[in-house]
């Protein structure tokens, strides 16, 4: 899980551009939008595509979205519970 | 319609590495590509907006011109009614190409939506206005070569209707890597820096 985690602030750092941060500034519990990393709504759709190209998920009901990309502990939860690769 | 004279106060062109304001250099590179030269620029400027790194070329190339022209002039507690202007050849068509690329295997077919995004040229215009809160005019021309007297003839136009207090004018091109940038500032108030100059000997300097 901890491994997970760790690779996750990676992708998301090298994914969405996040120029300015280090893994290291992410805490596991930090929020992903609003005022927490200020991920906005273009980075969350590049979230759903990490998802189904990384770890085979498919989300089909977007409104899931809000719960798993809620930070990088409940991202990591979903996708140790529901990864097809 | 009253036809007041315009005036040019501020320009900048970013070419070749190098950003000149006003007709001096505040900064230049030893021959690099754009993506490192962009992100230098950026920092050597202390510009503080981590959007800039989601941009893509074209839009980059916009933000840091008008950014070096329109920070000294607005302002986030007051309105500013100034109309963005601008043209180039190839369109969005360098990011057009790369995402094109990022979708052509049918086996591997993640689309990307941020590099989606900016495959409209007029996004750049979007992320001009966004950083300084621009809710005016905005219009992006595709031209073979800077038509500098249709440009010129429509900021004008835009300040004698008064739809406009100032246009940032010009035009950001980028394909390949290769790249120009004249962007400068026109309004109806008299200036004396630049009385015989035009956007036409401005842009050719």
């Amino acid at each position: 899980m901890e491994a997970l985690k760790a690779e996750l602030k990676n992708k998301i750092i090298t994914t969405l551009n996040l120029e300015d941060i280090a893994v290291e500034d992410i805490a596991d519990n930090d929020a992903l939008f609003g005022d927490g990393l200020g991920l906005d709504s273009i980075d969350a759709l590049e979230l759903i595509v990490i998802l189904d190209k990384d770890y085979g998920i498919k989300l089909v009901d977007p409104k899931e979205g809000k719960t798993i990309f809620q930070s990088i502990e409940s991202m990591a939860a979903y996708i140790q519970a529901n990864r097809t690769k | 319609m009253t036809h007041n004279k315009t005036y040019i106060h501020d320009y900048c062109t970013i070419e070749n590495n190098e950003i000149v304001l006003n007709g001096t250099s505040v900064f230049k590179m030893e021959p690099t590509i754009f993506a490192d030269f962009s992100k230098q620029a950026y920092r050597n400027f202390d510009m503080q907006y981590p959007k800039f790194f989601k941009m893509d070329a074209l839009s980059k190339l916009a933000f840091l011109g008008s950014e070096l022209l329109l920070s000294p002039i607005t302002s986030s507690d007051k309105e500013n009614n100034i109309a963005l202007v601008l043209a180039n050849k190839s369109s969005s068509l360098d990011t057009d190409v790369k995402y094109q690329e990022s979708i052509s295997d049918k086996e591997n077919y993640y689309p990307s939506p941020a590099v989606f995004v900016y495959t409209l040229p007029n996004i750049c215009l979007g992320e001009i206005s966004i950083r300084h809160q621009l809710k005016s005019e905005n219009s992006f021309f595709i031209f073979e070569a800077f038509n500098t007297e249709f440009m010129s003839n429509y900021s004008n136009i835009l300040l004698n209707l008064n739809k406009a207090d100032m246009v940032l004018c010009g035009w950001v091109e980028f394909f390949n890597d290769n790249y120009k940038a004249f962007l400068c500032i026109i309004s109806t108030e008299e200036n004396t820096k630049y009385t015989n100059e035009t956007i036409n000997t401005l842009y050719n300097k």
